[in-house]
C-alpha cells in the first residue's frame, strides 16, 4: 500500500457546494480508506492505493472449432497469439479454440494517472463555467493547480489546463507566496504553517469554541446558528472569531430585523444575554488568525453601522403609511401573472381564514399580504410576514390579529414549527391552500423536479398544521372535490407520515387506504396501527385479510345484495357472528384494533373448512357477500391487507 | 492618505502596468459599467481586449436626495475587463488592492458567491463579491454570455465600487466627507447632481413624455437593428454601419427604463413586458455587431 493524496486547487468554490463534491469524490476515489477534506481553494482526498494491481488470468474464446483455417489465422493474428498456444474447450454450444491471457498488474500511478482527470471533471456541481474560451474546461471555478503524489512520486497528468505536480498554495495573503512543495506527510503542516488548516472539523470546531469564548468574555452567550456555522466553516481557510459592537440605540428596531442583517448580510452570530434579549454586540469570523490594531473589528462595525440606518430609514418610511391603507396597493402587485394580483388574492384569503378560524383569522387576512409594499420587505424580503406582524402591532392591531400575521408563512420547512396560535393556523392553511386551488384552476401543477411556486412546500405546510394544529376542518373539504388536488395532497401526507413521524411505509399505506381527509384521526389510527402491529393475531390476521382481498378481486363485481344466513355452513355462520358482534365503532382505535384481532381464530376456522369457490354458484355468491361484509366494516381504521407479511 | 482622486489615479497606473487600455468613462447614461460599449460590445468576438475605465454610474431608484451617507444616484465604478481571463487575475486583483494601501495580512478578505445577471443585456457570469471586512467593494464576474450569445473568450470583469473602497480607506461614515481633491470633498463635488437628479427622478420627470421618449429611441434603435440585416448589404457597406449608433439608443431606452421605475410609473407586470423590449433590441444590436466582426478586420 502507497499513501496517496490528491489537492484539486480552484478559486474560491461557493461554500454550500464543497461537502457534496468532496462526498463524490470520497465515493468514487479507486483506493482504501479514503479521506476527503476541503476549504473553498481545495478539494482534498487522502487513501492507500496497492502500489500494483495482482497479476491475473483471463480466458479468451475464440471461433468454433467448425470454421476455415483463414478464420483462425485471422484471430490468431488479432489476438497476437499462434495456433500453438490454443486450446479446445467446451462450451455448451459446442467445441471452441480459446487460449489463456496473462495480463500483468499495473502500477497504481498508471492507473491514476488515467482515472483522476476524468474523476475530477466528472464531480457534479449545480452550475458550471468555462475558461478561458469557449471550448474549455467546464467546472465550477478555474482549477489552478493540482498536487497528486503517490508515496515520494508525483502521479504525473494534465486536467483543465493545468499539471499536477507536488506544490501547493497557502493563504492567499499569509505566510509564503508562491508554490509550496509538499509530500504526503508534511501536506497538512505545510498548510497550517501558512495559515490554512485543511480540515473542516477542525474550522468548524475552531470557530465554535472562540465564538462562544468571545461572548463568555462579555457575560454573553451566541445564539446558536448550525448553518451560519456550516457556511464559514467553508469560505474560509483560517477562521477567527471577533467580538464588534453596535450602538444600544439600534435596540429599538425589531429584533428580526437586526438579527437577518447581522446573519443573512453580514454573516455574523448575533448575541444574547442570558435572558434571552439581544445585545448589542455581534460576532463575525476573519479568515486571518488575529486583528491586533482592530482594522476588521472596525471595518465590520462601520458596515454594521450603515446597514441599521438603513433599516431605520426604512422602518421609518414604512410607518408613514399603515398596512391597512397599503392594501388597496397590493393591485399592482402581481401574485402570479396567471392568477391574479395579491389584492384579490387578499381578499380570497381572509374570506378563506374567517371560515376556518373565526374573525381574528379573518381580519389578519386583510392585512396580511401588505407588508409586500414595505420598504422593509422590499430589502429584507426574507421578512415576509414577520415585518407584517410587527407593523400590525406597532400600528394599533390587537394581538392575536398581529401574531397570526406574525406567524402565517410557518412552517417554512418540515423542521420549523407551525403558527402557535388558531387564528395563525387558520391564516397560513387559508393562504397556502388559496395558493394551491388558485395554481391548480389554471393547470400550474408541479411535476417531477419542477415546482416553481414551491406548491409542494405549501401543501406540506398545510399538511403538518392540519396534523399538529387545533384546526378542524378536514382535507377533503379544503380540496373541495378537486381530484388533482386530492391526490397531490396524498403524496404530501405520505411523506408526513413517514418521514416526518417516522411511520413504515406499509402501515402508511393500509391507514391511508381508510381514509386520510381527517389528518389527526388517520394518525390516531397509525398510532394504534403501529402499537397492535407486534402482537400476535395481527400479522396472521393481515395475511388473512390480503387473501381475501384477493379472492374478491378475483371474483370481480358482486350483483348488490347481503349474504343470506340460510345458506350458512357452520363455520360461515360462526364467522358472520363474530363480524356482526365486535364493535369497532367505540374506543380508542387500540381498543377497537384489539377486537378486530379477536376475529381471527373464526377467520382462519373459515379458510380451513370452506372452500369458497363452490359448485354452487348460490353458495360461492353469499361467501364471497360475508367475506364483502367483513372486510368493509373492518378496514374502516385501515386496509390491512396493505400490511407486509412474512 | 490618499484622496479620491489619487486612489483612483493608482488604479489606473496598476491596470495600465499589466498591459490596459485606460479609457475615460462613456458618454451615454448608463447603469452600471458593464452596460458600456467598453464591456458589452468589446467582450464579443475573438478579438483580445484588456481595458478599464472609471464609469459613473445611474441608478435613479437609489437617489437619496444626497441625504443617505451610503446610497448614491450616480456612483463611480473603476471597471476593468480582462479577455481572456489571465490565471493569475484574483492575484493580480489582489494586487491592485495592496497598491491603493491596503494591508491584506492586517484585513479580512473573502470571495462570496455571486452570480451576476442581466436580464435586459441578456448577459450572466459566474463569480464573487469581494468582501474586506465585511463589506463589499468590488464585484468579479467571469462572463460566460452576453446578448444572448456565448462568449468566444471568457473575459474576468472586475468593478470597482470607488465610494465604498475610498470611505474604507480614509475611514469616512458618510460617502459625502470623502476627501476627493486636496481641499474639495465628495459633498463640494457632487452633492447638488444627487439632490436636483433625485428631485427629477422622484418628483419631476414628466411620465407621459419619459414613455414617448422611451418608444422613440425604441424604434429608432429597433430600425438601426433591422437595417443591417437587410439582405444583399454589401460587406463594406456593413463595416461601416452604425451598429454602435444602435447601442447608444438602447443605452437611451435602458436609461428611461429606470427613470420610469424610480418614478412609480412601472408596475410589476408592465416590468417584465418592459425589459423584455429592452432585451430585445440588447440582443439585436450584440448579435448584428458580432456578424460584424468579421468586416471590422478589413483595413
Amino acid at each position: 500500500m502507497l499513501p496517496f493524496l490528491l489537492e484539486i486547487g480552484t478559486e474560491e468554490i461557493p461554500d454550500w457546494m464543497i461537502p457534496s463534491a468532496l462526498e463524490f469524490l470520497r465515493s468514487k476515489f479507486p483506493g482504501e480508506n479514503v479521506r476527503v477534506d476541503g476549504t473553498g481553494r481545495r478539494l482534498v482526498v487522502r487513501a492507500d492505493v496497492p502500489a500494483r494491481s495482482a497479476d491475473r488470468e483471463e480466458l479468451v474464446t475464440g471461433p468454433s472449432v467448425s470454421v476455415p483455417a483463414k478464420a483462425l489465422e485471422g484471430f490468431c493474428a488479432k489476438q497476437g497469439v499462434t495456433a500453438a498456444d490454443l486450446a479446445v474447450i467446451d462450451t455448451p454450444k459446442g467445441k471452441y479454440w480459446s487460449f489463456t491471457r496473462q495480463i500483468p498488474g499495473r502500477n497504481a500511478a498508471d492507473t491514476l494517472r488515467e482515472a483522476i482527470p476524468a474523476l475530477i471533471m466528472s464531480i457534479p456541481w449545480p452550475k458550471t463555467m468555462y475558461w478561458p474560451s469557449i471550448g474549455g474546461p467546464k467546472f465550477i471555478r478555474p482549477i489552478r493547480w493540482i498536487v497528486a503524489l503517490l508515496g515520494a512520486e508525483i502521479v504525473p497528468f494534465e486536467c483543465a489546463g493545468v499539471t499536477s505536480g507536488n506544490t501547493t498554495l497557502g493563504h492567499r495573503r499569509l505566510g509564503a507566496r508562491g508554490p509550496l512543495p509538499v509530500t504526503v506527510d508534511n501536506y497538512e503542516q505545510v498548510l497550517r504553517d501558512n495559515f490554512v488548516i485543511v480540515s473542516a472539523a477542525e474550522r468548524r470546531a475552531k470557530i465554535e469554541t472562540e465564538v462562544a469564548a468571545v461572548a463568555a468574555a462579555k457575560g454573553l452567550q451566541a445564539k446558536p446558528d448550525a448553518k451560519l456555522l456550516e457556511v464559514l466553516t467553508y469560505i474560509t481557510e483560517y477562521p477567527t472569531a471577533i467580538l464588534g459592537t453596535f450602538d444600544a440605540s439600534y435596540l429599538t428596531l425589531p429584533s428580526e430585523v437586526l438579527v437577518t442583517v447581522m446573519r443573512h448580510h453580514q454573516k455574523y452570530f448575533s448575541v444574547e444575554t442570558a435572558a434571552g434579549e439581544l445585545a448589542p454586540h455581534f460576532i463575525a469570523i476573519m479568515n486571518i488568525p488575529a486583528d491586533p490594531e482592530g482594522h476588521v473589528v472596525n471595518g465590520n462595525e462601520r458596515v454594521l453601522r450603515a446597514r441599521f440606518n438603513d433599516a431605520r430609514f426604512f422602518y421609518d418610511v414604512d410607518q408613514k403609511r399603515p398596512l391597512s391603507e397599503r392594501v388597496e396597493d397590493l393591485s399592482h402587485v402581481t401574485f402570479q401573472a396567471k392568477v391574479g394580483n395579491y389584492l384579490e388574492k387578499t381578499a380570497r384569503v381572509a374570506a378563506l381564514a374567517g371560515e376556518l378560524g373565526g374573525p381574528d383569522a379573518e381580519a389578519a387576512g386583510h392585512l396580511c399580504k401588505a407588508d409586500l409594499t414595505t420598504e422593509m420587505v422590499k430589502e429584507f424580503t426574507d421578512l415576509q410576514g414577520l415585518v407584517g406582524g410587527l407593523y400590525a402591532r406597532a400600528q394599533g392591531v390587537t394581538r392575536p390579529v398581529a401574531q397570526a400575521i406574525y406567524e402565517h408563512y410557518k412552517p417554512l420547512s418540515m423542521e420549523d414549527t407551525i403558527p402557535s396560535t388558531a387564528p395563525g393556523q387558520a391564516l397560513s392553511v387559508a393562504d397556502k391552500v388559496d395558493t394551491l386551488r388558485t395554481c391548480f384552476a389554471v393547470g400550474m401543477i408541479p411535476s417531477g423536479s419542477k415546482d416553481p411556486f414551491a406548491l409542494r412546500r405549501a401543501a406540506q405546510g398545510v399538511v403538518k398544521i392540519l396534523a399538529e394544529g387545533s384546526l378542524t376542518v378536514t382535507l377533503d373539504e379544503l380540496c373541495a372535490g378537486d381530484a388533482k388536488l386530492t391526490a397531490f395532497f396524498r403524496e404530501r401526507v405520505e411523506y408526513y407520515c413517514r418521514e416526518v413521524r417516522g411511520f413504515a411505509y406499509d402501515e402508511v399505506a393500509a391507514v391511508l387506504a381508510a381514509g386520510y381527509g381527517n389528518l389527526p384521526d388517520a394518525l390516531a389510527r397509525l398510532d394504534a396501527v403501529k402499537a397492535v402491529r407486534p402482537t400476535a393475531d395481527f400479522e396472521p390476521l393481515a395475511a388473512a385479510f390480503k387473501r381475501i382481498k384477493n379472492i374478491l378481486k378475483q371474483a370481480g363485481e358482486l350483483p348488490a345484495g347481503v349474504p343470506d344466513a340460510a345458506l350458512y355452513t357452520e363455520p360461515e355462520a360462526a364467522l358472520a357472528a363474530i363480524t356482526e358482534a365486535t364493535d369497532v365503532a367505540t374506543g380508542t382505535y387500540p381498543e377497537r384494533l384489539a377486537r378486530v384481532a379477536l376475529v381471527r381464530p373464526a377467520v382462519d376456522a373459515f379458510f380451513d373448512k370452506i372452500l369458497v369457490n363452490d359448485p354452487d354458484p348460490m353458495v360461492r355468491e353469499n361467501r364471497l357477500r360475508l367475506l364483502t361484509l367483513l372486510i368493509n366494516k373492518f378496514s374502516a381504521i385501515a386496509d390491512f391487507s396493505e400490511i407486509v407479511t412474512n | 492618505m490618499d484622496t479620491f482622486q489619487e486612489t483612483i489615479f493608482k488604479l489606473k497606473k496598476y491596470w495600465a502596468d499589466r498591459g490596459c487600455v485606460i479609457n475615460e468613462p462613456y458618454d451615454t447614461e448608463v447603469g452600471a459599467g458593464t452596460m458600456a460599449p467598453e464591456t458589452f460590445l468589446r467582450v464579443l468576438g475573438a478579438k483580445q481586449y484588456k481595458v478599464a475605465y472609471v464609469q459613473p454610474s445611474r441608478r435613479p431608484a437609489d437617489g437619496r436626495y444626497g441625504d443617505n451617507p451610503n446610497r448614491l444616484y450616480k456612483h463611480q465604478q473603476l471597471q476593468v475587463i480582462l479577455k481572456p481571463t489571465p490565471a493569475d487575475v484574483i492575484d493580480q486583483y489582489l494586487g491592485s488592492l495592496e497598491a491603493i494601501g491596503i494591508d491584506l495580512s492586517k484585513h479580512d478578505l473573502k470571495l462570496e458567491e455571486d452570480n451576476w445577471e442581466s436580464p435586459t443585456l441578456g448577459a450572466w457570469g459566474i463569480g464573487w463579491q469581494v468582501m474586506l471586512d465585511g463589506m463589499e467593494i468590488t464585484q468579479f464576474t467571469y462572463f460566460q454570455q452576453c446578448g444572448g450569445v456565448d462568449l468566444h473568450h471568457v473575459p474576468a470583469e472586475i468593478t470597482y465600487g470607488l465610494e465604498r473602497i475610498v470611505s474604507f480607506l480614509q475611514g469616512k461614515e458618510s460617502v459625502y466627507d470623502i476627501e476627493w481633491a486636496p481641499g474639495f470633498t465628495y459633498r463640494d463635488v457632487r452633492y447638488f447632481d444627487e439632490l436636483q437628479q433625485s428631485v427629477y427622478n422622484f418628483e419631476v420627470a414628466d411620465v407621459p413624455r419619459l414613455w414617448r421618449l422611451l418608444d422613440e429611441y425604441e424604434a429608432e434603435a429597433q430600425r438601426l437593428v433591422d437595417g443591417y440585416r437587410v439582405e444583399g448589404l454589401a460587406g463594406a457597406d456593413k463595416r461601416r454601419y452604425p451598429l454602435l449608433s444602435a447601442y447608444d439608443n438602447v443605452l437611451k431606452c435602458s436609461n428611461l427604463f429606470n427613470l420610469l421605475d424610480a418614478r412609480g410609473a412601472i408596475s410589476v407586470t408592465e416590468r417584465v413586458g418592459v425589459i423584455a423590449r429592452v432585451r430585445k433590441l440588447a440582443v439585436g444590436v450584440a448579435q448584428a455587431f458580432l456578424d460584424q466582426e468579421q468586416y471590422r478586420e478589413v483595413a
